[in-house]
């Protein structure tokens, strides 16, 4: 494995003019005015994608981009400027720009940058883009293509990309912090559309991690194949969607985005010290079922959404935020944390250097609870089981968010009957864990497929749960 | 911001290097954009935020096959080794006979001025000012407004230029100057938010600062003490900004990917009545000052006027030229999208179509992704109004609505006047005849 902090210099700093004596004066700059904390964050970024259809390489694109992003803090106001060109100049232009905010004085001395001690890594610094060849990894869409279509003639169409990234980070903040960290992130998407008559259904399914391509072995690369074809050919036999109230028991793994959007967006940082959250100002209360006990964990290996370090050079934690449905903790980026007077969490995460860090998730999921999944699904008189969701969305301040199913299926008498489409989920954040009324013992987390958008920026992210029975969701089909 | 002139020089010198990396045919687009936000929260700064961003994608065909790569330096080694790796990743790549550049006809020959760039370079404090005005105003309008996400005025300018090796080159540089407030109301019952916020291409068209304070401040306090629906079918009227959504939807429905691939439920659907007669979809891609304007598509090909949708009927799809050679059909322009997309106004103003209504559901907000593009099935949390009598009775919250496109569209019973261009897609609002609302 390469040493990390080499790998970071290598393809950030070396080819610039740009050394430590012009980031310390950078931040020697800011901190010249009444600036309570200010940051450089250089990152360099190259990325590929390979797409298939009609079962050939449809297309190939790479890019490289690097830049700094410099930030000057000052009480709750925020000075940000970035440049995608790091030389000293733009390090100065971009600093000046950023301290606009604050008042003349002083902010203080910057101690000598100095390396803290690195967090172990949680992924290898190697490159995915050079983990496999080319042509491997055309192979790896090919065999895709040819398996998805090997398993029923109603598959008409298949898509499907690979796509890697190798993102080098270093933060470099007015307390001497001198961070780096090394990230890769692969990813493959499988759709399949599927048809019988004028019956057109899509199926869906991929996965990803921190890691080189390897990790799409060929078991896994023909089991995302077979699991979209199998989700189009459920949707073909799916009758409409019931509307009303019900009994919802979600099914474990990716489902657990309902956790992301009910809860976790209501617990960043930001959202409680400004007030706008429905959770503002509830720690200490009970907000959910006893049975539920929710966290985010940034450290968790290889994950999609862990982080050695946060885009601050803040390492990164296991974080309970509700423990037997008492709220414990919100999810914290410096500043948020430091005028909320509370500890970072490691969940100061960005886009990019373009982009202003704020708190986010990384792997948010709910623990075991003591219910065996079947006898949860046994326990419904008439219900629905979504088993994966396309997308949802919650709105902070009213607490109301919507999921939609693209795989769910009805419980009647105690039993899975028939797969239905077109469901939506739509609940009130801080009132649906007290409606949780079993929590299985079968967590999962999701394949590596979370991808989260706040205020404009995307960050990936992974989510997860075992089986769970909510009782009176609101499930907005036709019939 | 480098200028227009420099990046055409740029894209010269990527076209050349393609060319002479092997490419039989290149492309290149390459974009620049300067800007800064100002946000305001309780009436102090809290973000001051310069924006400078640059970029050239360059694509090559080499044999029929496609490589395409990206930077954002534009250091001469860099330029060459974008170009190579387009080309060296076109080796990659499958030859298939619809790639290609656009047909040299279908090419933009003049580049008319679409009246686009009004640059004035608001200072910081200026900017401040005027957020905090807009938030001023919305913080005013109720005691109930509690408390806000904040103000923000934001202004822009950006350049692109594309050229490809069929000898095309050109490009256009336009601003744009927004400003908006989002404030927070509570009650006993609990909190609510709502927005508002204008956008213009010229400083001198964005409206004023303290109107679109009042309205983000009045849209908040109207939602306050929303309660629940019963599961039923009701008339559902769509606000004129939730409305632009359903055009939305139906635009995916005919781009070119989405048909080929068998992924639309407008499949094959050019001719066919798919809103009721009188309905007309417009597409006004040379709209002087037009927030979607451009005088040609991201492929160069010459963007032109059209009814996408004639007395009900739709005339045709919105297709790139890749999408056209894979349908035996021609480019339409769109590559990249559309331009300033709108369903033609109607004659009743919005409390007309209330009394038109009756009872149902009025729709302010739509949230979620329940919308499949293969089916039309459709099924997306809202948040509104109960109307009673042509009456608003009481705010509503939580519920669904849910029904599929293609019936919707052909249920549409009637459409408002209030036509306004906020965007690229705009429509009036818009009453659908019968819709699954599913509450407790």
């Amino acid at each position: 494995m390469s040493d990390h902090w080499q790998v970071a210099e290598d393809l950030i700093l070396r080819p610039t003019d740009v050394g430590i004596n012009q980031i310390q004066d950078a931040l020697g700059q800011m901190m010249a005015r009444q600036v309570d904390y200010a940051d450089l964050y250089f990152e360099y970024s190259r990325r590929e994608g390979f797409s298939l259809e009609e079962g050939r390489i449809q297309g190939g694109s790479y890019g490289i981009d690097s830049g700094v992003g410099v930030r000057a803090v000052s009480g709750d106001k925020t000075g940000f400027a970035y440049s995608d060109e790091i030389v000293p100049a733009a390090l100065l232009d971009s600093a000046k720009a950023a301290r606009a905010v604050a008042l003349s004085g002083s902010g203080g001395t910057v101690p000598m940058l100095s390396r803290d001690q690195a967090p172990q890594p949680l992924y290898t610094a190697d490159d995915p883009l050079d983990s496999l060849s080319d042509e491997a990894k055309v192979r790896m869409l090919e065999a895709v293509d040819a398996e998805a279509r090997a398993q029923d003639s109603r598959v008409q169409e298949v898509m499907a990309s690979l796509a890697g990234e190798y993102k080098a980070v270093l933060v470099a903040g007015s307390d001497g912090r001198l961070v780096t960290d090394i990230r890769p992130l692969v990813r493959l998407n499988v759709q399949v559309i599927v048809a019988e008559g004028d019956n057109r259904q899509q199926g869906m399914s991929g996965g990803g991690a921190r890691t080189g391509y390897t990790w799409f072995d060929e078991a896994t690369v023909r089991a995302y194949a077979r699991d979209a074809v199998r989700q189009g050919l459920v949707n073909l036999e799916a009758v409409e969607a019931p509307a009303g109230a019900m009994d919802v028991v979600l099914a474990p793994g990716w489902p657990g985005i309902l956790l992301h959007e009910a809860i976790g967006h209501g617990l960043e940082g930001d959202f409680n010290r400004k007030g706008t959250s429905a959770f503002a100002g509830r720690i200490g209360e009970q907000v959910a079922s006893q049975q539920c006990t929710v966290v985010d964990d940034g450290t968790l290996s290889d994950r999609r959404g862990s982080l050695t370090v946060d885009d601050e050079g803040e390492p990164t934690g296991h974080t309970v935020l509700i423990e037997n449905g008492v709220l414990k903790n919100y999810m914290q980026d410096a500043t948020n944390a430091r005028l909320m007077g509370m500890t970072p969490t490691g969940n100061g995460r960005r886009e990019s250097y373009a982009h202003r860090p704020m708190p986010r998730m990384t792997n948010t999921y709910m623990e075991n609870g003591d219910y065996d999944p079947n006898e949860i699904i046994a326990s419904v008189d008439y219900g629905l089981y979504p088993t994966h969701f396309a997308g949802g969305q919650v709105d902070i301040t009213s607490g109301k968010f919507v999921f939609s199913a693209s795989e769910a299926y009805l419980i009647e008498k105690g039993r899975i009957t028939r797969p239905v489409k077109g469901a939506t989920l739509i609940g009130n954040g801080p009132d649906v864990l007290t409606r949780v009324a079993m929590v299985g013992n079968d967590k999962a987390l999701d394949s590596g497929i979370g991808t989260c958008g706040k205020e404009g920026q995307s960050v990936p992210v992974g989510v997860g749960q075992p089986t769970m029975l909510i009782n009176d969701l609101t499930v907005g089909g036709t019939q | 911001m480098s200028g227009e002139r420099d990046n055409e020089s740029l894209a010269g010198q990527l076209l050349e290097r393609a060319q002479a990396h092997g490419a039989d045919q290149a492309e290149t687009g390459v974009q620049a954009a300067t800007g800064l936000t100002a946000a305001v929260r309780l009436g102090e700064v809290d973000t001051l935020e310069y924006h400078r961003d640059k970029g050239a994608t360059v694509t090559a065909f080499v044999g029929g096959a496609k490589g395409s790569a990206t930077t954002t330096d534009f250091s001469e080694a860099a330029i060459e080794a974008t170009a190579e790796k387009a080309c060296a990743l076109a080796r990659q790549t499958s030859s298939d006979p619809a790639n290609g550049l656009a047909e040299p006809d279908k090419l933009a020959t003049e580049i008319p001025d679409l009246d686009l760039d009004h640059p004035a370079e608001i200072e910081p404090d200026e900017a401040i000012e005027r957020a905090r005005a807009c938030e001023a105003a919305a913080r005013g309008v109720d005691e109930r407004i509690t408390n806000s996400e904040g103000g923000e005025f934001e202004w822009g300018r950006g350049s692109m230029v594309y050229a490809n090796s069929h000898g095309f080159l050109g490009g256009y540089t336009g601003t744009r100057f927004g400003i908006s407030a989002a404030v927070v109301a509570s009650d006993d019952a609990g909190m609510q938010r709502d927005y508002w916020f204008s956008t213009a291409r010229d400083m001198a068209d964005l409206e004023d600062a303290t109107d679109i304070g009042r309205r983000a401040g009045e849209r908040t306090v109207r939602r306050l003490g929303a309660g629940r629906l019963s599961t039923a079918r009701v008339p559902v009227l769509y606000e004129a900004p939730a409305a632009a959504s359903l055009l939305g939807h139906l635009v995916s429905a005919v781009r070119g990917p989405n048909l080929y691939r068998g992924s639309s439920f407008l499949v094959n659907a050019a001719g066919e009545q798919v809103l009721n007669p009188g309905l007309t979809i417009r597409e006004e891609p040379h709209r002087p000052k037009g927030l979607g304007s451009a005088p040609f598509d991201a492929e160069g090909v010459v963007t032109r006027e059209r009814n996408l949708v004639d007395d009900g009927v739709l005339t045709g799809y919105c297709l790139d030229s890749y999408s056209a050679r894979k349908l035996g059909m021609a480019t339409t322009g769109h590559a990249g999208g559309v331009h300033n997309l709108y369903l033609e106004a109607g004659d009743k103003s919005p409390e007309a179509l209330l009394q038109e209504m009756g009872t149902g559901l009025l729709v302010t907000e739509l949230i979620g992704f329940g919308v499949n593009n293969v089916t039309g099935d459709y099924s997306r949390g809202a948040a509104g109004f109960w109307v009673e009598s042509g009456e608003i009775a009481y705010p509503v919250e939580e519920i669904t609505i849910a029904g599929n496109l293609k019936t919707m569209y052909r249920d549409i019973a009637a459409v408002g006047s209030d036509l306004e261009f906020r965007g690229n897609i705009a429509s009036p609002s818009v009453l659908i005849g019968e819709m699954t609302v599913a509450g407790q």
